[in-house]
């Protein structure tokens, strides 16, 4: 076992992990943060997208021991500060951008790396962006609405 | 997985010392061989990171007019950088998704040689040297067939130095399943002559297309490829295409590229 330290949602962590102790691991069982979610184990979903160092990732393909001093964000750190939702969870719930709800934590964290390089993308950079983010359930075409939505522009006329 | 210890040394010399160790295996971004690993496809004991060594990420210029590209590299950081060769530019933002490309590494890429991956055709289209701890490789030489390399056990790639040509383009034709290329085909134009190299197609990994290149070096337009096609012999089939389909994209493909690159 080896010591870890690192900032997960603003709070200073530590942890013993094995050098196999994937960061998705990490974060459910350690940190009880189970908000990330397992969808495939196989690099393939996103359902277990979190943020490194400002970063998407998939926290199911990175060791814990490879986060030792990064900053991670999970589902968890996206609500404001008054426990209310952010922007862009309010334009998941406002625009019915899930249904089942295992992918979104995933579909916000891409949503919100996204808003972060290109603050008012095009319909086709969401959808190209969402490339590593499968849901099942939505058909996409909310997800893609709310983040457009969450993004300032105007979505009244996109077909549901 | 098996269990393993990893190391996360901080210079190419202290990585190299500890992949000297039995069973002790490099790890790039880990977007191959993690899943290899979950799979139980490899047991190491020990893991070496080459992630957290400065002197492996990055890119720069060299005095002869390459791109030089540290092999730690992120497929990100290449997307975001590379303005000096806009084609290997477009290539890396195209690999895989956002996440994929946050971590995974050119050095990685290189070493695993996937048959349908993007960056070999880029390295063989360009003629690029590949950099190792221990010595230099042409691309010609590097590349030997599928998952197959010219690297010796323990050896990493330290930096690929991309000669910058006149012109160039990338054109992949999208597996939508595994984001990897179904075909793909880079061609890059020098004051010397043309290359273009295919990946995804041959059973033996990536290729020149030596007619093409000569065609193409003759008179760089579409037209000088009319009438030149690939045999199905020896291209890779499976549920995703049959070898014929695949001999027929490479044409397509590259016609795309010149058309793209001119
Ligand atoms: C969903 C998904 C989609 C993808 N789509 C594409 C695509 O469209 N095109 C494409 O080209 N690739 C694609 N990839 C593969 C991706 O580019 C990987 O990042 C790459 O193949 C491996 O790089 P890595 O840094 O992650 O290496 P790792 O997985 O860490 O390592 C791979 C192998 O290389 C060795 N290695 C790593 N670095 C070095 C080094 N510097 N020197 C020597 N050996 C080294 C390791 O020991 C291991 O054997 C995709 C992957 C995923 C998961
Ligand atoms: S669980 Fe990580 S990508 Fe699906
Ligand atoms: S809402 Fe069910 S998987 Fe996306």
């Amino acid at each position: 076992m080896t010591d870890v330290k690192m900032t997960v949602n603003g709070q200073p962590v530590l942890g013993q992990v094995e050098g196999r102790t994937l960061l998705v691991d990490f974060l459910r069982t350690d940190l009880k943060l189970t908000g990330t979610h397992v969808g495939c184990d196989t690099s393939q979903c996103g359902a277990c997208l979190v943020h490194v160092n400002g970063a998407a990732v998939k926290a199911c393909t990175m060791f814990a021991f490879e986060a030792d001093g990064a900053e991670v964000t999970t589902i968890e750190g996206m609500a404001e500060p008054d426990g209310s939702l952010s922007r862009i969870q309010q334009a998941f719930q406002d625009h019915h951008g899930l249904q089942c709800g295992f992918c979104t934590p995933g579909m916000v964290m891409s949503a919100a790396a996204l808003l972060k390089e290109t603050p008012k993308p095009t319909e086709a950079e969401v959808r190209a962006y969402l490339e590593g983010n499968i849901c099942r359930c939505t058909g996409y075409h909310n997800i893609i609405k709310a983040i457009m939505a969450a993004s300032g522009q105007d979505v009244s006329a996109a077909v549901a | 997985m098996y269990a393993f210890e990893i190391e996360r040394p901080t210079t190419i010399a202290e990585a190299v010392a500890a992949l000297a160790a039995d069973e002790a295996q490099a790890l790039g971004g880990g977007q191959t061989l993690i899943p290899t690993l979950k799979q139980r496809l490899a047991a190491p004991e020990t893991l070496v990171s080459l992630t957290a060594i400065p002197e492996m990420q990055g890119l720069c210029m060299s005095d002869e007019g390459a791109l030089c590209v540290g092999a730690a590299t992120t497929h990100a950081r290449v997307a975001a950088e590379a303005k000096a060769f806009p084609a290997l530019a477009a290539l890396a933002g195209h690999i895989g998704d956002p996440a994929v490309r946050n971590r995974g590494t050119l050095g990685g890429s290189l070493a695993n040689n996937d048959p349908s991956a993007c960056y070999p055709a880029a390295v063989l289209g360009t003629g690029a040297t590949i950099k190792t701890n221990a010595r230099e490789i042409a691309a010609d030489d590097y590349f030997q067939g599928m998952f197959a390399t010219a690297l010796e056990e323990g050896e990493i790639i330290t930096e690929v130095r991309f000669p910058v040509p006149t012109t160039a383009s990338y054109q992949k034709f999208l597996q939508p399943a595994s984001r990897f290329a179904l075909v793909g085909v880079f061609v890059a134009q020098y004051p010397t002559g043309v290359r273009v190299a295919v990946t995804g197609a041959s059973e033996e990994g990536v290729f020149r297309w030596a007619e093409a290149e000569a065609a193409l070096s003759a008179d760089f337009g579409v037209e000088a490829l009319a009438g030149l096609a690939v045999s199905p012999d020896g291209m890779i089939a499976d549920l995703h295409g049959t070898s014929e389909y695949r001999a027929h994209l490479i044409g397509v493909l590259t016609k795309r590229a010149v058309a793209a690159a001119i």
